[in-house]
């Protein structure tokens, strides 16, 4: 972190930044400049490691140098233990960037007589402002000062006149203490000096889930979140978790990933933003596993590393079992682009799951996360715990900018009381519809923000070179899948070729027809030109008849010498 | 009674277990600057140290304004701090040393019981 995070509205503080990730978040911006702060909790709830990484940070991140007085370890001690942690106290201290003072104070071997100040301390951090000029100073813890005298009045006299001399410098500290009988938050009392803020630590177990807690009990003139935080001493030190991350700082990528499923990509048009948390939530059987072997195999394929979180089979399981669907996630994971991870929700508390999942996201660096069977983890946990852990889990791969998918059991209902459904980019639903005595897969894109989706319900069908989409048939009766949707469409054909049958019939029936008539019409044409010929000798008789009468009177008159028919007298003439 | 140089006027033999002949007290003050607390300190330990080891002690005050980080190094978190260096054991004192009794059987020059201090 190299910006100073962004302020609550209406803390116009000075803040240090802690460099604690969340810590910043909840406080609006760190612990009150110039001030110090309270730190207290029980044996082992992380103080020493919040002030440590307190003072890399500023030393590093923030140019401000810082001193560690400390009365648990030796110097060489509290070294080791945080270089596992990646910090390194001892090169800090070769840049004059770090100062650190430890001192063993057993009270059985120092007596007491008379009366005595803590001057050498305030001589020691003013030496380090002077030096190397320390803006920072934890002094860890305030309990074993107290252990190490047995005049009580002058310890607590003597620190509230620590705590005013490191005001009066200006110099941001933290002091480490225990928490007292009846909820006290000191043993001491010494929170009396310490009045600007006070952080709790807490380390409780729950229906034996183990979780670490952090409260802002009191920031005086500042706006801070006062709920419990959950949070998580990791290999990258200390990370507080707000439940519903306060200040949105994710990173939104605009480039597309592809699920290995190309339907699916089209679907979402063009696949899944890159660092954006799909969740896959349907019931047994759906294939939710198959999807996230896809994923996890077309990452791979780009060359990218991908992690495979199980917490309902084991490894050796889904890579024999996305093998048979013809995907090879063995080889992926042998070349070492994949790390499987096989864990009983059982195993551990959710604490410990979170952190293995922090871990594992720093070993392997993925860009790809899976995390199969989410729904499992709340089966052995309080609901509310398990709900905050999978919120915590998710905004720990945001802020790492890997894409992720979560699977779950389960229909919309059931997941969203989890709570990860508004914490998801991408809900892909897979149903299981059962008709005509089978059941078949669906899936249909619940949710996807920020991308134009499609409104179409797919048929999931896993084959033997993978998972296919295929178009379901809508029908009157409804949507229609697998040997319905099949039968359907083999019904049509028939139809089809039965209708197209009928028309070649009917065609040849016509044909048939208009040749017959064709010929009749032949026929007739014959019968009417014999009929016109006959006619027309008909008429040709009847003149050859009529002139041979005309003729035959002529004769027959000539015979008779009759007189010239008056009729005939033209023609006589 | 063996001869001592202890010159204590009510002391005289109770003084005697420890001190045996011939040992030098070496101690060590460790204070900052001239501060009340401090200066009580050193006229406490003289004037212990005159009367029961005359002659037979050396006192170092040694001012921690001039060198703090030796603060660290020889682990001094309060100041005054007296350290009996010799003879062994070396013990640790922590306060004004304004009780002269205690602080008699703090530098084993009494027997008493160093765990309560």
């Amino acid at each position: 972190m190299t910006s100073l995070p962004e302020a609550l509205p209406g803390s116009g503080l000075p803040k240090a930044p802690t460099g604690v990730q969340g810590l910043d978040e909840i406080t609006g911006g760190g612990l009150p400049n110039g001030r110090s702060t309270l730190v207290t909790g029980g044996t082992g709830t992380g103080k020493t490691l919040l002030g440590v990484q307190f003072l890399v940070a500023g030393a590093r991140e923030y140019g401000e140098p810082g001193v560690l007085v400390t009365f648990e370890e030796s110097a060489e001690k509290v070294a080791a233990n945080v270089a596992s942690l990646g910090f390194d106290l001892e090169g800090l201290q070769r840049d004059g960037l770090l100062v650190v003072h430890s001192f063993q104070a057993d009270p059985m071997e120092v007596q007491e007589i008379g009366e005595f100040d803590f001057g050498p301390l305030s001589l020691l951090l003013d030496d380090a402002i002077k030096r190397i000029g320390a803006r920072r100073v934890v002094i860890d813890s305030i309990e074993l000062l107290f252990a190490a005298f047995r005049e009580q009045a002058i310890v607590r006299a003597e620190l509230g006149r620590l705590f005013r001399w490191l005001e009066d410098r200006a110099v941001t500290a933290i002091v480490t203490g225990e928490r007292g009988e009846n909820d006290a938050l000191t043993r001491h009392g010494i929170e009396e000096y310490v009045s600007d803020c006070v952080i709790v630590l807490d380390h409780r177990s729950h229906d034996d889930v183990s979780t670490r807690r952090l409260r802002v009990v009191k920031y005086r003139g500042s706006a801070h979140e006062t709920n419990d935080f959950p949070f998580l001493i990791s290999s990258s030190g200390f990370t507080v978790l707000p439940i519903t991350s306060v200040v949105m700082e994710y990173s939104a990528s605009g480039e597309r990933i592809s699920t290995g499923v190309p339907r699916l990509d089209h679907m979402l048009s063009g696949g899944l933003f890159r660092g954006s948390m799909v969740l896959v939530s349907g019931g047994a059987g759906t294939g939710k596993s198959t999807l996230g072997g896809h994923l996890i195999d077309a990452a791979c394929a780009r060359g990218e590393r991908a992690l495979l979180v199980l917490y309902e089979e084991s490894a050796g399981e889904v890579i024999r079992n996305t093998g048979a669907v013809g995907l090879d996630l063995g080889r992926w994971a042998e070349e070492g682009l994949l790390r499987i991870w096989a864990v009983r929700p059982s195993a551990f508390g959710l604490e410990t799951h979170l952190t293995i999942l922090a871990r594992l996201l720093a070993e392997h660096e993925p860009a790809i996360a899976v995390l199969d069977g989410i729904a499992s983890l709340a089966r052995h946990s309080a609901h509310a715990e398990a709900a905050s852990m999978v919120a915590r889990q998710v905004h720990m791969l945001k802020l790492r900018g890997i894409t992720a998918m979560a699977t779950t059991l389960g229909h919309e209902d059931e997941a969203s009381v989890l709570g990860v459904s508004s914490l998801v980019d991408t809900w892909l639903v897979l149903r299981n519809v059962e008709s005509n005595g089978e059941r078949n897969r669906l899936l249909f894109v619940f949710k996807a923000r920020g991308t134009a989706h499609s409104n179409q319900v797919r048929e999931f069908v896993i084959t033997g070179h993978g998972v296919e989409l295929v178009d379901v048939y809508v029908g009157p009766g409804g949507v229609m899948a697998g040997s319905a949707r099949l039968a359907e469409e083999d019904r049509e054909r028939t139809e089809q070729l039965q209708r197209k049958q009928e028309v070649r019939r009917r065609r040849q029936l016509l044909k048939g027809r208009i040749a017959q008539k064709r010929a009749q019409l032949d026929i007739l044409r014959d019968e009417l030109a014999v009929d016109e010929d006959e006619l027309d000798l008909l008429a040709s008789d009847e003149d050859r008849l009529a002139s041979e009468a005309q003729a035959g009177r002529r004769a027959m008159a000539a015979q008779r010498w009759a007189d010239p028919d008056s009729r005939d007298s033209g023609t006589q003439r | 009674m063996t001869p001592s140089p202890a010159a204590g006027a009510s002391s005289g033999s109770e003084a005697q277990p420890a001190a045996s002949a011939g040992e030098t007290w070496e101690l060590r003050l460790y204070v900052i600057g001239r501060s009340p607390k401090c200066v009580r300190a050193i006229t406490n330990l003289q004037r212990v140290c005159e009367d029961y080891l005359p002659g037979r002690y050396h006192i170092e005050v040694i001012d921690l304004l001039e060198n703090p980080r030796l603060a660290a190094d020889d682990q001094i978190m309060a100041v005054p701090t007296l350290i009996k260096k010799l003879p062994p054991p070396i013990r640790k004192i922590v306060g004004d040393l304004s009780d002269h009794e205690r602080l008699l059987v703090g530098i084993d020059l009494r027997p008493g019981d160093h765990a309560t201090g």
